[in-house]
């Protein structure tokens, strides 16, 4: 059953009409308010993914033409054709897709439970822990990747502790949480610009391809973990997002509608830190996708407040089509993925910004 | 609630706040003295103030002269231009997370300075005119994109426009560095931020955007103030909001972008500092921004002269010192009593 709700926004002058519909399942048990617009972005975001996984596993050094592709990822066709499928490419691409959706979601609620756009993982100190981490693995114990990669979970995680630690007195404010956090980020900060100038210059430039976040050689393994956290978390957060929504009004009118605040702000918290920490672990801090993914959503949505299943969507629109170019741009040369996430996220981001601010909308 | 700065302090603020500027200027004049007499090797008081009255032309006397003064000038302005420009910017966006960096500046410089060396091959003092153009040129694009539009730039464009320039230039950056080991390899030292070989010659060029960006600063605290109430409550009091956003704008232009060309990019100065010096201030501007600089010119002084000692023949940048210094002290800080807010 549907119900059609409309709300009247005067905005410049005119008077809009936006509409959603209410759709009630198992008789008013369950309700999701759907918006027209909104499910039409989505669905592109879905499209532009599909198209650039396919798009991604077809090119390279040795094309195959698009119409061998799905016989050659079900392991038919030419030997050398599922070789470069299966165990090559489609790993890779759907790394960047489930990585680039664990971003997504996690920097919104990032961005939602701080209230500030600025707001990230990067707030309690998870992806500076564990940057130093992989850094000082690399640098100091030479370590191979799945070292490195837990020595990155592992800093990550100890210095979310650490910041939530400190920030705890009588209760988390989130104003204090952030300022703890940087504080804590400053201090980790330095530790690598330490190791980065002592170290080796091949041993530096390799620390560095991992701090900017790569995708390279990344196969099934890493597309089970990644996949792993989002199946588990991602359902969860979203549960929250109306929770989130009513924190966003301030701390003291979500518990007024009954949000149990405290409660909603650690569970959200870690939820979105481990699938940060997975998406990390796998590839590295790729910066600007979580930062980017939700201010891009909520623009194209036209929606008032975060948006997590849209943010998710971007941020594996925004990866996938990142790593294609990544691959492809300079090639045979490869760029890390996190080179071209800062420069298309950031480009797309100015563009959006300078159209929007065109008009004399504030 | 919000505490307008335009209330009247209380008593004990009113009290405290000329005193402890004058203590802070105590420590500093301290802090000055230390960075120049310690070292690798320790000058007595009396031989530094023979080398700069009567010089002899000493071993001694060459180091305070050619490497310990013009190091101690150069952090006392720095740090100052540092601390003055993170609390203009806080003002500005009225943002406790901005820092100097949000308009574009360190990314800028950087990104200047890595085409300055993939394409010249420079080095040295030859940076700090790209890195200077960079960071103003980052700055005035943000703030242009900012201001698009009819309204006056707001303080969440600004920080979104700074967000998104910033990435492009660093993924700029990243590109140039991972495909070429030369440039890499001065960026990563450029990057830490240092005080170490600095000479007068660049405190020369630099030191005219750092004076003019101070004074300037300084004179602006009476309108922050009115801004601070928020735009429209600032206009009907007829505070001219848009002339003070872009007088600040050019004052954080100047002074970061000529501490950054000087220093290399110290961003936890800018952001911590006038946290702290908020603490005894509170939100009025007026104070505020002379305690921004003093201490920040404190800071970055004794982190330098830390940083000289800290380790048996080697040195720690400033930049590393700060971050150690400063980061447990605003923790601590943090914790102890309510923060004072915007």
């Amino acid at each position: 059953m549907t119900t059609l709700i409309s709300a009247r926004s005067a905005e410049g002058g005119r008077v809009r009409l936006r509409t959603a519909w209410a759709l009630r399942l198992w008789g008013g048990r369950v309700s999701v308010l759907v918006r027209p617009r909104a499910l039409a972005v989505g669905l592109v975001l879905v499209a532009v993914s599909v198209a650039v996984v396919a798009l991604s596993v077809s090119v390279g050094d040795y094309a195959i033409p698009l119409e061998r592709v799905p016989g050659a990822m079900l392991g038919f066709g030419e030997r050398l054709d599922v070789f470069f499928v299966q165990g090559v490419r489609l790993p890779r691409a759907l790394t960047a897709v489930a990585v680039g959706a664990s971003l997504g979601l996690a920097g919104a609620v990032f961005q939602s439970l701080s209230r500030n756009a600025l707001g990230s993982p990067d707030i309690i100190g998870f992806t500076s822990g564990a940057a130093t981490g992989a850094v000082a693995a690399i640098l100091v114990f030479g370590a191979g990747r799945t070292v490195v990669s837990l020595g990155a979970i592992g800093a990550g995680l100890a210095t979310a502790a650490l910041v939530y630690l400190l920030a705890m007195k009588g209760g988390v404010q989130g104003y204090r949480l952030v300022l703890v956090g940087i504080g804590v980020s400053a201090v980790l900060g330095a530790v690598r610009d330490y190791l980065m100038t002592r170290a080796d210059l091949t041993d530096a430039m390799g620390a560095q391809i991992w701090m900017i976040g790569s995708l390279n050689g990344r196969g099934w393994g890493e597309v089970a973990a990644v996949c792993a956290g989002l199946v588990v978390l991602g359902p969860l957060l979203v549960g929250l997002g109306r929770r989130l929504r009513y924190m966003e009004l301030g701390e003291d009118t979500a518990r007024g509608l009954g949000v149990p605040t405290q409660v909603t702000q650690v569970v959200a918290l870690a939820a979105a830190s481990a699938l940060t920490g997975a998406a990390i672990a796998v590839a590295g801090p790729i910066g600007f996708v979580a930062l980017a993914a939700p201010q891009l959503a909520r623009r194209l949505a036209r929606s008032g407040g975060t948006t997590l299943v849209l943010s998710g969507l971007m941020g594996a629109a925004l990866l996938a089509v990142a790593d294609l170019v990544a691959m492809r741009v300079l090639a045979p040369a490869q760029l890390p993925v996190g080179v071209v996430t800062a420069v298309i996220g950031g480009s797309y981001l100015l563009w959006l910004l300078y159209t929007e601010w065109r008009g004399n909308r504030a | 609630m919000r505490v307008s700065a335009l209330a009247p302090p209380s008593p004990t603020r009113r009290v405290i706040r000329p005193v402890g500027l004058v203590v802070c200027l105590a420590v500093l004049g301290l802090c000055a003295l230390l960075s120049v007499t310690v070292g690798a090797k320790p000058i007595a008081v009396a031989d530094v103030w023979a080398a700069l009255t009567d010089y002899r032309g000493t071993y001694d006397h060459d180091v305070i002269r050619t490497l310990r003064v013009p190091r101690t000038v150069l952090g006392v302005f720095v740090g100052a231009a540092l601390g003055l420009a993170g609390a203009l910017m806080q003002a500005l966006t009225r943002n406790p997370l901005a820092e100097p960096g949000i308009l574009g500046v360190n990314s800028g410089a950087a990104a200047a300075v890595v085409v300055a060396v993939f394409v010249f091959g420079a080095g040295g003092a030859a940076l700090v005119w790209p890195a200077f153009a960079g960071a103003a040129l980052a700055a005035v694009a943000v703030y242009a994109l900012g201001s698009r539009g009819r309204s006056s730039a707001t303080p969440v464009r600004l920080a979104l426009a700074g967000t998104a320039v910033a990435a492009v230039l660093q993924g700029l950056v990243y590109g140039v560095i991972v495909l070429n080991d030369f440039v890499f390899d001065r960026i990563r030292f450029w990057q830490v931020g240092s005080l170490t070989g600095r000479d007068m010659e660049i405190f020369w060029q630099v030191a005219p955007f750092l004076v003019v960006g101070v004074m300037l600063t300084l004179s602006l605290g009476p309108s922050l103030n009115v801004v601070a109430l928020g735009d429209e409550l600032a206009s009907t009091l007829g505070g001219r909001i848009g002339q003070v956003r872009v007088l600040s704008a050019v004052g954080v232009i100047l002074l970061c972008g000529a501490a950054t060309a000087a220093a290399g990019p110290i961003w936890f100065v800018g952001l911590v500092i006038p946290h702290l010096a908020r603490l005894v201030t509170g939100p009025d501007q007026r104070w505020l921004l002379p305690y921004s600089a003093v201490l920040g010119a404190v800071l970055l002084t004794a982190a330098d002269t830390v940083g000289r000692v800290v380790l048996p023949r080697s040195e720690l940048e400033v930049g590393i010192i700060t971050a150690f210094v400063g980061a447990p002290l605003f923790i601590a800080l943090v914790r102890s009593r309510k923060m004072a807010k915007l």
